[in-house]
């Protein structure tokens, strides 16, 4: 299925019957070369990059609802690479760098747009944090760029500079950031895998693993049992359910977090904004409506939905920075679950089982990870070795006291 | 949330702060012979059921006690609490 503006304007005219569906619906084969289980944003990418760059032939991605159906269809949509540690902020702009060419890679319009991400600051402390964090992300290749008071004032008329507890004293800037359209991303991975030959099984939970002396055999699902050589889980939020089946526990929790999108308005913030001091972040959808969030709700949660208590919190963030946020009424509130790791950054590994591989721990950055996760994961899974900008995304690193702790705060599971 | 407090009867959620998975009561022996693995496996996994979780919740805005709390992770449902300081010494 191709888009085109002639197409558009045919189907228009001819009562839109044309359309096709975007990737078959196959049945389940008894057997794989490499499965991967959860059809969210990074098992997609997973697939598509084992089937059209690592040139794998027998790959299969087995999602327990629909495509999209999990976070990658529930994000704010932000990517920007701005992280501070060697074991992260490379991959990040890798990840960055693959989104810039995303479009033309897979042929699919996933609106990415470098609208830039600015990170508010409030003390001199802060602003030399921020002075720390851009040295580090130009060292990776990355841009960065510190504001003063007056250029944040410049750019957001309308965030509230003199606020008593919190005055804005300038900013980080990244530029090259942005956001993307989150089910475009999914959807043009999708076909591009489909197109490959890759299966797509839609409405098949993993339920179990078949292992025998160390070795993976293939998976149990609600649709029968289907072997394979190597098997990659990609669950997000189900981490911890999903590895239990394997007997594993992880240094995860599962979390809520939840979003928030306001009726549209005309064009008033034309970038990303986060304050993190407050928990509030903002953006503007391109059909107007304010995108903003803040913090997890902060207990384990599968629910899919959280609390008002952190509504509350999130909507006096936005009016302390952004007053004008007030008069716009809420149109809708929504939640995800996701993996919590215990320093706050992904695993990206094989497990002590054969063939069995993982790709978890995202928390609440991970839309931003999707190309370089997928691309990472699908190095690992066909050639046995680690990307080059994931080798510290190890599963053992909490073990052998190698945490990539971007904020320092020691193990928790409610960082980032 | 309302959590009910053994002492103090249904006090909202949000007067506490939350720790994780009471098996955090358990802390392994820090004697000479500590093992390491078990000290990795106390600070960083973690079981995170979907389903029935017993929970430290501190009652900061309140009496500062430790709670565990028996909630449901998939419907928030609170099922029970305890104060910790009895749970720890019915481990004893
Ligand atoms: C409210 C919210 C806002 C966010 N905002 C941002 C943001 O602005 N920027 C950013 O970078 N990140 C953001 N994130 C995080 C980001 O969405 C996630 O980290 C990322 O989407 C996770 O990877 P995924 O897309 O593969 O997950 P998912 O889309 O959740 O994919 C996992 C899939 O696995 C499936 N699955 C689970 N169990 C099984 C099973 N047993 N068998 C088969 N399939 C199974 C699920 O159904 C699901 O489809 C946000 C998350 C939330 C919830």
């Amino acid at each position: 299925m191709q888009f085109n503006g002639f197409r558009v304007i045919w189907e228009g005219l001819t009562g839109h019957k044309g359309w096709k569906p975007l990737w078959r619906d196959p049945e389940p084969q008894p057997e794989y070369d490499i499965i991967i289980v959860g059809g969210g944003g990074h098992g997609l990418a997973t697939a598509y990059y084992l089937a059209n760059t690592f040139n794998e032939l027998k790959v299969a991605v087995l999602e327990k609802g629909w495509l999209g159906s999990g976070n990658i269809g529930r994000n704010t949509t932000i990517i920007r690479s701005n992280y501070l540690l060697p074991g992260n902020e490379p991959f990040y702009e890798f990840s960055m760098k693959l989104w810039e060419g995303l479009e033309q890679e897979f042929n699919f319009n996933a609106m990415v747009s470098q609208r830039g991400i600015l990170n508010l600051c409030h003390s001199d402390g802060q602003r030399d944090a921020f002075r720390r964090r851009g040295n580090a992300m130009r060292l990776a290749g990355a841009d960065a760029e510190l504001l003063d008071q007056d250029a944040v004032r410049a750019m957001y008329p309308a965030l509230n500079i003199d606020n008593a507890r919190f005055p804005i004293k300038g900013g980080l800037l990244q530029r090259r950031a942005g956001t993307a359209r989150h089910d475009g991303v999914a959807w043009g991975y999708a076909r591009g895998a489909d197109r490959k030959g890759v299966d797509l099984i839609q409405n098949c939970e993993v339920t179990g693993f078949r292992i025998d002396a160390g070795r993976i055999k293939g998976v149990e699902t609600s649709r029968g049992y289907i072997g394979a050589k190597k098997v990659g889980v990609a669950v997000a939020g189900s981490s911890g359910r999903v590895m239990a089946h394997a007997g594993m526990r992880l240094p995860i929790e599962s979390h809520v977090l939840q979003a928030f999108v306001s009726e549209g308005l005309k064009p008033v913030i034309d970038g990303v904004i986060t304050f993190g001091a407050g928990h509030f972040y903002v953006s503007q959808s391109d059909k107007g409506g304010l995108v903003f969030g803040g913090d997890i709700d902060g207990y384990n949660s599968y629910a899919q939905r959280g609390n008002l208590p952190v509504i509350e919190d999130v909507a006096e963030g936005g009016m302390a920075i952004l007053p004008m946020l007030g008069r716009a009424r809420l149109l809708r509130a929504w939640g995800g679950v996701m993996d919590m790791s215990m320093d706050g950054s992904p695993i990206i590994d094989k497990t002590h089982i054969d063939g069995l591989y993982l790709n978890a721990g995202w928390c609440y950055g991970g839309f931003k990870a999707t190309p370089a996760s997928g691309y990472a994961f699908a190095h690992l899974l066909s050639t046995g070795r680690p990307h080059e900008t994931a080798t510290q995304m190890r599963l053992d690193r909490f073990a052998r006291g190698y945490p990539i702790d971007e904020k320092g705060a020691g193990a928790q599971p409610n960082l980032h | 949330m309302l959590i009910p407090h053994p002492l103090l009867g249904l006090r909202d959620a949000q007067e506490f702060t939350y720790l994780g998975d009471a098996s955090l009561l358990n802390r392994p022996d820090t004697g000479t012979d500590a093992d390491p693995e078990a000290f990795f496996a106390y600070t960083h996994l973690r079981d995170n059921p979907a389903g029935v979780h017993r929970e430290l919740w501190f009652h900061e805005q309140g009496d500062r006690s430790w709670l565990v709390v028996t909630r449901n992770t998939l419907t928030h449902e609170i099922l029970g609490a305890e104060l910790a300081s009895d749970v720890k010494r019915g481990l004893a």
